[in-house]
C-alpha cells in the first residue's frame, strides 16, 4: 500500500490507450439515452417579493415557503437568486422574532437558519429586476447578485406582491408592467439565456402579467384571472397579520410531497388551488412552451436533478519524479505581518495627581482659612 | 380710435412675436432638450452580419511515400488541387468548406523517418522534421505492404497534425495517376472528417444563430456537456475526506497539478484564461446511501442514485466571488472506513472501471478507495498518500470532456494515438479551434444583429459612445476572424473571433442599454399637456383672432373698391 514518504519511481513514461470501436458504439447508445428527458443541465431560480410593510407579511412568507421548497428539492444557494423587499423576520412588530410562518398553528417556519437573501430591502427595485434578468448588471456586482444562467439552464421566475391588470407594484411606489417583462424575457431568449422558463405571479389579476409573452419555451402559472383578486389564506391572531396567500399554501401544501426523485409532472401543478379552495381562479399558459406540459417533470424546475455519465476514459499517467521542492527563506513573522506598536494608554506621570489634589487642597484652605483643616484629618 | 387702433395694432404684433419666438425658437429647443443621446452604430455591417456565409479552408497537404506510385505516376503528380461543399445549414447561415490540398513525393529524410519499425516512432520522427501550422492536416501515402501499421489498420493518425494512410491501390503497372487518386479520395475524406471539422460540429457550433430543433441528438449531447465559448474558467480540485478520524489523507495536488494539467492548459492558452484552486473539505458526505452487495463485499453506488450526490456537496464548494466564470468541479471522494470499499455500478450492473463519473457543465466526482492500504488492527488515523497519477489520469480526461475534446471514437480501420502526458493532440486541439472559432463568430455575429434590432426598436434607450465603440470594434473584429477563416488561418482567426465576442458581450450587457423604463405615449400627452397647453391656448386664439381681422379687412377692402 502506498505510506506516506515513499518515492516515486523516476522516469516518464505514458501508455497509449486507443478506444475500440465496440466501446464507442456502448459509449454513444447509454450516452444518448441518458440524456434526453428534457434538455437542461442546470436550473436557477429567481424569487422576488415586491411589498414591503408588516401586513405585508404573507409576501415574503410566500417567497420564501417557494424558496424553502427549491432548496429541499436540491437548487443550491448559488443557484437562487432572492429578492425581498422587507424584512419580516426581524421587524419590530414580529411577536415571534426570527420566525415566518406559513400556517396558523405556527407548524412550518419558513426561514429556517439558513436563508440566504441576496436583494433585501430597498434594494429590490424594477430596475434591479430587470437587471438581474437580462444580465445588465454593473461589472462589481458580485456572483451571489447575478444569473449566471447559459442555454441550457432551466430558470423558475416567482413573484409575488400587489398587482392589478397588466402591472406589479414593487415597493409601494414603482411599477413593472407586462409589456417590460415580456420584453425582458424576449432579450433573455436572444442572448440565449434560458433553455425553459417557468414563470409563477400570485398577486391580484395575475394572469395579465403573462399575457404579453412572446418568446419561446416559457410556460406561465397565475393565481387568479384579470378581474379577480387573490386572496390570502389565514390571518393568525397572535402575529396579527394573514400569514400566506391561499394560491401558494396550496402550492407549497404540494410541494411538500415532491422529493427530488418524485415524477410528478406540470398537469398536476395546475391542478393545484382549484376554485374551491382558492376563491379565484388559477390560470396557466403553455402556449409558447415546446414540449408538452405532461412530459415536463415538477422537479425540472424546482429541483436540481444532474444529468451524470460515467467516466468511461481514463488517460494512463505514470507517476513523474518528485522534484526538490525549493522553498524560499521564511521571513519571520514579524516582518510579514507588519502591525503597528501597540499603542499603551497614555498615562500622566507618576505622582501627578497626588500633586494635584494636594495643590488644590492648599488653595482652599489658603480661602477659606486654616480651620477647616482639621475637619480632614 | 386711434389710440384703441394703436393698442390693437400692438397687441397683434406681440401676439404674432411670441408665436415667432415659440414656433422658431421653442420647439427646436423643447426637441434638442428632450432627445436621448444616441450614438452612430454602423447598421449597414451590421445588417450585413445578418447573413452569415462562412469558409472555412484547411490546407492539406498528401506527401507519397517511396513505393506508392510509379515513377510516371510521381512525374504527372498535380501541385495542387482544391475542393469546395457547400451546405445551407438555414436561410442566413451558409457554409462552404475549403479542402486545398497540395501533393508532393517524400523527401530522403521522411523517407527515413517511415523506416521506423513502429508507427508512434515514425510520427514521433516526422514531427521533428517538419512544423506544421495550426489548422492545416499532412498526410503520408504509405505503400500497402507497409509494416507500420497493423493488418486489419489503414490509418495511423499521430500526436501532432499527421497522419499515415496505407494505400488501397498497389501500385499496379498501368494505373493511371487519376484513379490512384480517386480512390484515395473517400479515405482522406475520412481522414480529414476525424482529425479537422466535420459537418456536425460545425453544424452545432452555430446553434447560437440558429433556430432550435436543428441540431441531431449526438450533437446535442455534445453540446450540453462542454462548456460555452467564455473568456475564462475556474476550475477547483476538492479533496473530500468525511472521516479525518481514520483518514488522514496527504494529496500532493500542486505537484500533480503542474505535472499533468498545467500542461492541457497552457495549450490552451489561445482558447480561454483558466484560473485553478484546490481546497479539502472534512466531514463532506455524499448525500445518498450506497448500499452493500454481499457479492462484491463492498458498498455500492448504482448509476440512477449517482444523479443526486451532486446538489448536497455543492452547497459546501465554494466559488470564487470576483469572477463571473464558468466553475468546473473536480471532487476526489474518500470514502469514510465504514463505507470502504465503494464501487459505482454502471447500468448493467458492472464495476466501472474508473470509479468516477461527470455531470455535464459542472465537473467530475471521483470515489478513491483506501480500504486496501491498511489492515484492521493499524492505529487509527493512518497516513494515506493518494496516488495522483491514477486520479489526475480520471480528471484530465474528465476535462477533456469539459472542455470540449469530444470522445470521437475511432472510426473502423483507424488507430487513433492517444494524447498522452500533454493531454491534448495537435489536431485535437485544432477541432477544438475550429468549433470554438465558429461558435464564437456565430455568438458574436447574434449578439450584434440583436443588439441592433433591440436599439432600433426602443427608441428610448440612451446608447453612448463606448457601446458605440463596442459594436464598431467587434464588428470589425468578426469581419477580420471571418476573413482569416477564409484564408487558413486558424490561430489569427481564433484570436479575432475572442476579440468580437468579448467586444459584444460587453456591449450587449452594458448596464446603460436598460431602457428608460416603459413610457407609453398617453403617459407621454399627460406631462407635456399641463405644461404647453395654458401657454398654447392663447397664442392659438390670438392668432385666429388676427386672421380673421386680416380676413374681414380684405373682404370690407374689396367691398370697398367694389
Amino acid at each position: 500500500g502506498w505510506k506516506r514518504g515513499s518515492s516515486f519511481l523516476p522516469g516518464i513514461d505514458v501508455t497509449d490507450t486507443k478506444l475500440s470501436t465496440s466501446a464507442f458504439l456502448l459509449l454513444h447508445q447509454a450516452r444518448a439515452e441518458r440524456f434526453f428527458r428534457s434538455d437542461h443541465t442546470n436550473n436557477w431560480a429567481v424569487l422576488v417579493c415586491t411589498s414591503r410593510f408588516w401586513f405585508n407579511y404573507r409576501h415574503v412568507a410566500n417567497t420564501l415557503s417557494v424558496y424553502r421548497s427549491v432548496k429541499r428539492l436540491g437548487i443550491p444557494d448559488s443557484h437562487i437568486v432572492l429578492m425581498l423587499a422587507d424584512d419580516m423576520a426581524c421587524n419590530h412588530r414580529n411577536p415571534k422574532p426570527a420566525t415566518v410562518f406559513s400556517h396558523k398553528n405556527m407548524e412550518l417556519n419558513v426561514y429556517g437558519d439558513d436563508v440566504e437573501v441576496d436583494y433585501r430591502g430597498y434594494e429590490v427595485t424594477v430596475e434591479n429586476f430587470l437587471r438581474v434578468l437580462t444580465g445588465r448588471l454593473p461589472p462589481s456586482t458580485p456572483r451571489s447578485k447575478r444569473l449566471l444562467s447559459d442555454d441550457h439552464s432551466n430558470i423558475l421566475i416567482y413573484l409575488t406582491g400587489h398587482g392589478g391588470n397588466g402591472f406589479l407594484k414593487f415597493q409601494d411606489s414603482e411599477e413593472i408592467s407586462n409589456v417590460e417583462l415580456a420584453d425582458a424575457f424576449e432579450q433573455m431568449w436572444q442572448k440565449r439565456r434560458y433553455n425553459e422558463l417557468l414563470f409563477i405571479i400570485d398577486t391580484c389579476q395575475g394572469a395579465s402579467m403573462y399575457e404579453r409573452f412572446y418568446s419561446p419555451n416559457l410556460m406561465a402559472l397565475a393565481s387568479s384571472q384579470v378581474g379577480e383578486d387573490s386572496l390570502s389564506h389565514q390571518p393568525d391572531l397572535a402575529i396579527g397579520v394573514h400569514l400566506m396567500d391561499r394560491y401558494t399554501f396550496y402550492l407549497l401544501e404540494f410541494l411538500e410531497d415532491i422529493h427530488p426523485a418524485s415524477q410528478a409532472n406540470m398537469n398536476d401543478l395546475f391542478k393545484v388551488c382549484p376554485k374551491s379552495q382558492c376563491v379565484s381562479t388559477p390560470g396557466h399558459r403553455t402556449d409558447l412552451f415546446q414540449r408538452d406540459p405532461g412530459s415536463v417533470l415538477i422537479t425540472d424546475f424546482f429541483g436540481s436533478v444532474r444529468k451524470v455519465e460515467i467516466t468511461m476514459e481514463t488517460i494512463n499517467l505514470t507517476p513523474h519524479t518528485e522534484t526538490a521542492l525549493a522553498y524560499v527563506d521564511q521571513l519571520p513573522v514579524a516582518q510579514i505581518i507588519h502591525q503597528k506598536p501597540k499603542q499603551k494608554d497614555w498615562h500622566p506621570p507618576d505622582g501627578f495627581i497626588l500633586g494635584l489634589w494636594t495643590l488644590i487642597l492648599l488653595v482652599f484652605f489658603r480661602t477659606y482659612g486654616i480651620k477647616h483643616l482639621k475637619h480632614i484629618f | 380710435m386711434a389710440a384703441v387702433e394703436v393698442e390693437k395694432q400692438r397687441g397683434r404684433s406681440a401676439a404674432v412675436a411670441i408665436a415667432a419666438l415659440v414656433i422658431a425658437a421653442g420647439i427646436p429647443l423643447w426637441w434638442k432638450t428632450t432627445e436621448t443621446y444616441r450614438a452612430w452604430l454602423p447598421a449597414a455591417r451590421i445588417s450585413e452580419l445578418e447573413a452569415l456565409q462562412l469558409e472555412l479552408r484547411v490546407e492539406v497537404e498528401v506527401v507519397f511515400a517511396r513505393g506508392t506510385l510509379s515513377p510516371e505516376q510521381q512525374k504527372k503528380v498535380p501541385a495542387s488541387r482544391m475542393r469546395e461543399q457547400q451546405q445551407q445549414v438555414d436561410d442566413k447561415t451558409g457554409l462552404k468548406f475549403t479542402y486545398e490540398t497540395r501533393f508532393r513525393t517524400a523527401t530522403v529524410m521522411e523517407e527515413d523517418a517511415l523506416n521506423q519499425p513502429t508507427a508512434a516512432e515514425a510520427d514521433h520522427a516526422l514531427h521533428t522534421l517538419t512544423e506544421t501550422s495550426c489548422g492545416s492536416v499532412v498526410i503520408y501515402i504509405i505503400p500497402e505492404a507497409s509494416a507500420l501499421l497493423p493488418q486489419d489498420m489503414r490509418v495511423y493518425v499521430g500526436r501532432s497534425r499527421t497522419a499515415l494512410l496505407r494505400s488501397q491501390v498497389a501500385s499496379v503497372v498501368g494505373a493511371g495517376l487519376p484513379e490512384v487518386l480517386a480512390a484515395l479520395d473517400p479515405q482522406m475524406e475520412q481522414v480529414l472528417q476525424t482529425m479537422s471539422f466535420n459537418h456536425q460540429d460545425v453544424t452545432a457550433a452555430l446553434t447560437d444563430r440558429l433556430r432550435p430543433g436543428l441540431s441531431t441528438r449526438d450533437s446535442l449531447a455534445d453540446s450540453m456537456r462542454a462548456f460555452k465559448s467564455s473568456p475564462g474558467y475556474e476550475i477547483t480540485f476538492s479533496l473530500l475526506n468525511p472521516d479525518p478520524k481514520h483518514h488522514q489523507l496527504h494529496w500532493d495536488v500542486e505537484a500533480a497539478l503542474d505535472a499533468y494539467i498545467y500542461p492541457l492548459l497552457h495549450k490552451m492558452a489561445p482558447v480561454a484564461n483558466f484560473s485553478v484552486d484546490s481546497q479539502i473539505l472534512y466531514y463532506a458526505v455524499l448525500g445518498v446511501n450506497p448500499r452493500y452487495d454481499a457479492s462484491a463485499s463492498a458498498y455500492t453506488l448504482s448509476a440512477d442514485s449517482l444523479a443526486h450526490v451532486i446538489n448536497p456537496v455543492e452547497a459546501r464548494l465554494g466559488s470564487n466571488a470576483a469572477s463571473s466564470n464558468p466553475v468546473l468541479n473536480f471532487l476526489l471522494y474518500v470514502p469514510d472506513s465504514l463505507h470502504s470499499p465503494l464501487i459505482i455500478r454502471n447500468d448493467q450492473k458492472q464495476e466501472v472501471a474508473s470509479n468516477a463519473f461527470h455531470s455535464p457543465r459542472w465537473g467530475g466526482i471521483m470515489v478513491y478507495n483506501v480500504d486496501g492500504a491498511y489492515g484492521n488492527d493499524t492505529q487509527f488515523p493512518v497516513d494515506i498518500a493518494i496516488d495522483m497519477s491514477r486520479v489526475m489520469g480520471v480528471f484530465l480526461s474528465q476535462l477533456r470532456l469539459m472542455l470540449g475534446f469530444q470522445q470521437t471514437g475511432a472510426p473502423p480501420g483507424f488507430v487513433l494515438e492517444a494524447a498522452g502526458r500533454e493531454g491534448v493532440a495537435e489536431w485535437e486541439l485544432d477541432r477544438l479551434l475550429w468549433s470554438r472559432s465558429v461558435e464564437n463568430v456565430a455568438t458574436a455575429s447574434a449578439s450584434i444583429t440583436s443588439l441592433a434590432q433591440l436599439l432600433d426598436q426602443i427608441a428610448n434607450i440612451v446608447i453612448n459612445d463606448n457601446i458605440a465603440q463596442q459594436v464598431a470594434s467587434a464588428v470589425t473584429a468578426l469581419q477580420a476572424a471571418v476573413a482569416e477563416l477564409e484564408a487558413g488561418n486558424l490561430a489569427l482567426a481564433l484570436e479575432h473571433s475572442r476579440e468580437a465576442i468579448s467586444a459584444s458581450e460587453r456591449a450587449f450587457f452594458d448596464p446603460s442599454l436598460l431602457h428608460l423604463l416603459y413610457f407609453p405615449d398617453d403617459q407621454k400627452f399627460a406631462i407635456y399637456i399641463p405644461l404647453f397647453l395654458p401657454m398654447c391656448v392663447p397664442i392659438l386664439l390670438s392668432l385666429l383672432k388676427i386672421f380673421r381681422e386680416v380676413q374681414q379687412h380684405r373682404a370690407e377692402k374689396r367691398a370697398k373698391r367694389d
